[in-house]
């Protein structure tokens, strides 16, 4: 995840010390993150990115195909947690956490998930 | 060392064996699981059974002749008339496609099966599938012979059966197994992180949410356990994978469902799983941030993330609430926490009897050892207490306030104190059966620091007497060492503690056994019974100890459906309505979905009105035909006599003015039919219809009311608008048509008094009387 963007806005108050953690935060994530991940976190935030468009659309715009709305946002959730869930399947720092997934296996889940998900999505669409 | 020298096997050998005697054990648990349900069948005959599965049934009929797509779109015009009624889009369809699908399946296999049999059949067919789900999942708490136990106990316990047996064609059918299968789908994805058993979960959570409006169940028990295992800091990315792949998937799936609609985003039922979802997505964030940088600069972001995380959902939650987006709590649900509610806002909820509170006697009637060992088994589960555990302890606290309050929720509770119960079960048996015999203490002589008499638990009071001459003097300076280390014992390895010698064992052994059996009389007993009764058709004993079967609903309904045009109205008390259609197939009034309240209380004004203000009602809403319940002359207590009291309440919370409750006690206020019943009582419709030439049957004696006890006014009601069409062998069931406008415009009074002074010289009446009592 590409996690500065969210504090920066109310940051603007007062402390060097949350800019100077954000800093930090930002080189270490860039050390030691392996690529793969990082690979991941970029489809991550595209799924945010697209997931807050259309939020915004349904609040100013109109919400009237709600089935439609919901469905595309379900979309983007759905697959937003299902690929962190990928991510932390595969990632080394808490891949420890499950016994017995394999990265193989996170992977196959991960389209199992995506597919069943995107099902729903197809038939919600209207 | 041991107590019994055990042939040895080779490890393969046993493990091959114990595996085939397990599936042989399940097998034969189905098979006792769905015989034990045929008792109605047996007993009776193969007949759908009460009031809402002949709808359902109905409803099945439509789609295996017509298809589904035809059964999507199928607006009914003959229920609720004149309104009609979606059905497409205000049932849960799982049941009926369900065994659609069956129906479908065996016809392509060349099985002519007929549509209800499957019908019939479904439940105990199901019952086989639940205990085997509650096989697994007990599997998991705890090991293999556990969870037999739980299966054997799910398969046959009382509280089960009550919903299941063969023709009891309700949602709950197949509902429990669909329940315990996606808690067990839930805990493996918890065990697991799996994100293919949390979409697995989250497809089976998709069929229960198709098939019951229990559903609601489920998505509050996995949040608020994902919830409770936030709380416990108990975090983990396994559980963020299951929990978001389980609710994202699940919610979107929900919604495909038309009767369920958006609500799993706009009603407050589901907003906890919503919140819970969103409270993992941010502990997942923060971990994930946590794990780059510094504690000390992490608890600086942290504030900052917590406030404003915390100033957003709160405008989130105040904005929402304001718009109205989501709406308020029902009353269903109100009526869960507060057992007052309903009977003070919403009377048709209360007036359904499985929505009393449950009576005491009834944990024990569909529960009883396992209500017993239920409280042990939940505390075995704090003992261990892995994530699995935690969600069997909240099930267990929240099935049984659920069971308190409502009687149909029983159903929720009973699988849970099976998987309890087997848990207790299977560990004492666990320690009573096992050969290995804890080293005696002067056997070791030296080794006074183990002291294991000491920590013998206290059930085992026969083998510390055994012991004492042997080892007393060691014992009691053990003793009070043992209080110490009591507590540290338990979770030694087995050497320090057990149980010594075969008659300790074999005493608690044969009242094991002993109480299995009784479980196993008592559920056979009270399915056979207690639960096994059609209500369709009622049977009595004969004083020589024959079976006499009363069939006086089927009568009437195959009266009506000979005897009166197919587009003729009936107008019936709710109860009767899905019956009504299903055997009958006649346009009803009101029936058993009970979603318009003021057409209800216009059925219940009708009935509790005098003839003079029904009868515009009636030419109104084009009845032709009035069938009321009458079990006076049998003493069958079910009747609409009895049911009286809610007509009129339902009738007063929207006519207030016209009908009131307090009319209808007498002065003393007691519920009367007798001579001192009150006016209102005696004027209105259903009192007249109920006991129309009851009297007659007495022959000059005065007539007695068997339900109430009670005797009856010499002189019996009469009736002018309407005239009596039918009345079944018992008198059960009573039809009355309604008379149409005079033709020479006279009103309906006038024009019987003329007719009665007129035609007093033919018999027209003793003949017809003939007729009806031969």
């Amino acid at each position: 995840m590409a996690p500065p963007k969210k504090v920066s806005t109310t940051a603007s108050s007062s402390t060097s010390a949350i800019t100077s953690a954000l800093q930090d935060l930002v080189q270490s994530y860039k050390e030691n993150t392996p690529k793969r991940v990082k690979i991941i976190d970029a489809f991550l935030l595209f799924i945010v990115l697209s997931g807050v468009a259309q939020f915004v659309y349904c609040a100013l715009i109109t919400n009237y195909p709600f089935n439609a709305f919901l469905a595309g946002f379900g979309s983007s959730i759905g697959q937003f947690v299902l690929t962190a869930a990928f991510r932390a399947q595969v990632n080394p720092a808490t891949r420890s956490q499950f016994t017995i997934i394999s990265p193989e296996r996170a992977f196959a889940d991960f389209c199992f998930g995506s597919i069943v998900l995107h099902f729903f999505v197809y038939n919600f669409l209207g | 060392m041991t107590v019994l020298k055990l042939p040895t096997f080779s490890p393969s050998t046993l493990t091959n064996a114990a595996s085939l005697l397990r599936i042989l054990a399940l097998a034969a648990i189905a098979g006792a699981a769905i015989s034990s349900r045929l008792f109605a069948v047996v007993n009776f005959e193969s007949i759908i059974h009460e009031f809402d599965p002949w709808f359902n049934y109905r409803a099945t009929r439509v789609l295996a002749s017509q298809g589904f797509t035809e059964f999507w779109n199928w607006f009914d015009p003959t229920a609720w008339y004149p309104l009609g009624r979606v059905v497409g889009g205000t049932i849960y369809p799982g049941l009926m496609a369900t065994s659609g699908v069956i129906y479908n399946i065996l016809h392509a296999l060349h099985l002519p099966v007929d549509i209800r049999n499957v019908c019939v059949l479904l439940a105990p067919g199901f019952s086989g599938l639940t205990a085997w789900a509650t096989y697994m999942l007990t599997k998991e708490l705890k090991d293999e012979s556990a969870g037999l136990l739980a299966a054997i106990f799910i398969g046959i316990a009382p509280g089960y059966i009550s919903r299941s047996v063969a023709g009891s064609y309700d949602n709950e059918a197949i509902a429990i197994f669909l329940l315990m299968i996606t808690f067990y789908i839930w805990i493996r994805a918890l065990k697991d992180g799996s994100v293919l058993y949390g979409t697995l979960a989250a497809v089976f959570y998709y069929y229960m949410v198709a098939a019951w409006g229990g559903y609601a169940f489920i998505t509050n028990m996995i949040p608020l356990h994902a919830f409770v295992l936030l709380l416990m800091g108990r975090f983990s990315h396994r559980l963020y994978s299951a929990y978001s792949a389980w609710y994202a998937v699940g919610t979107l799936a929900s919604m495909q469902v038309p009767f369920v609609g958006f609500q799993p985003v706009q009603t407050s039922e589901h907003m906890a799983a919503l919140g819970v979802f969103g409270l993992l997505q941010l502990i997942a964030f923060v971990e994930i941030v946590r794990s780059y940088v510094a504690s000390k600069q992490f608890q600086v972001m942290l504030r900052w993330f917590l406030v404003a995380s915390g100033i957003a959902g709160g405008l989130a939650i105040v904005g929402l609430t304001i718009t109205k987006t989501i709406a308020p709590w029902t009353g269903r649900f109100y009526s869960l926490w507060d057992t007052g509610y309903a009977k003070k806002y919403i009377p048709i909820i209360a007036s359904v009897s499985e929505h009393q509170p449950t009576a005491w006697p009834a944990f024990f009637m569909d529960l009883h050892m396992l209500i017993f060992l239920f409280p042990a088994g939940v505390i075995l589960c704090f003992k261990e207490l892995r994530e699995e555990h935690v969600f069997v302890i909240i099930y267990a606290v929240m099935a049984s306030y659920f069971a308190g309050v409502m009687v149909r929720l029983m159903l929720t509770l009973t699988p849970v104190v099976c998987m309890a119960a087997a848990i207790a079960l299977s560990s004492l048996l666990d320690t009573y059966l096992s050969v290995e015999e804890p080293a005696r203490p002067d056997s070791n002589g030296v080794d006074e620091t183990s002291a294991p008499g000491a920590d013998v638990p206290a059930e085992v009071t026969v083998s510390k007497k055994k012991k004492k001459d042997v080892a007393a003097a060691a014992a009691a300076a053990a003793a009070h060492s043992a209080a110490t280390t009591a507590t540290k014992a338990k979770t030694k390895p087995s050497a320090t503690y057990g149980i010594f010698g075969l008659d300790t064992r074999l005493v608690v052994i044969v009242n094991a056994i002993f109480m299995l059996v009784m479980f196993v009389l008592h559920c056979t007993w009270v399915t056979s019974s207690a639960y096994s009764s059609p209500s369709v058709v009622l049977a009595s004993r004969r004083p020589d100890g024959s079976q006499n079967i009363i069939d006086d609903f089927r009568e009437a309904y195959y009266w009506l459906r000979q005897n009166t045009p197919q587009d003729a109205v009936v107008m019936s008390w709710w109860d009767y309505g899905y019956q009504i259609a299903g055997m009958a197939d006649r346009p009803t009034l009101v029936d058993n979905n009970t979603w318009n309240n003021t057409h209800i209380a216009t059925v219940g004004k009708a009935m509790s009105s005098s003839e003079e203000v029904s009868y515009p009602i009636l030419r109104k809403h084009d009845v032709d035909y009035i069938l009321i319940i009458f079990g006076g002359l049998i003493g069958y207590s079910g009747d609409d006599i009895n049911k009286f009291l809610w007509m009129v309440r339902i009738a007063q919370g929207v006519w207030p003015d016209e009908i009131k409750e307090p009319n209808y006690f007498t002065p003393r206020g007691e519920y009367k039919v007798d001579d001192q019943a009150s006016e209102a009582m005696k004027n209105s419709l259903m009192y007249k219809m109920s006991y129309y030439r009851f009297n007659e049957l007495f022959s000059g004696s005065p007539a007695f009311d068997r339900v109430r006890n009670q005797q009856l006014p010499r002189e019996g009601p009469k009736l002018d608008y309407i005239e009596e069409a039918f009345t079944s062998e018992n008198w059960i069931v009573r039809i009355y048509e309604v008379k149409k406008e005079d033709p020479l415009g006279r009103d309906l009074k006038t024009a019987n008094a003329f007719d009665g002074g007129k035609k007093r010289k033919p018999s027209k009446p003793t003949s017809r009387r003939r007729a009806l009592t031969a």
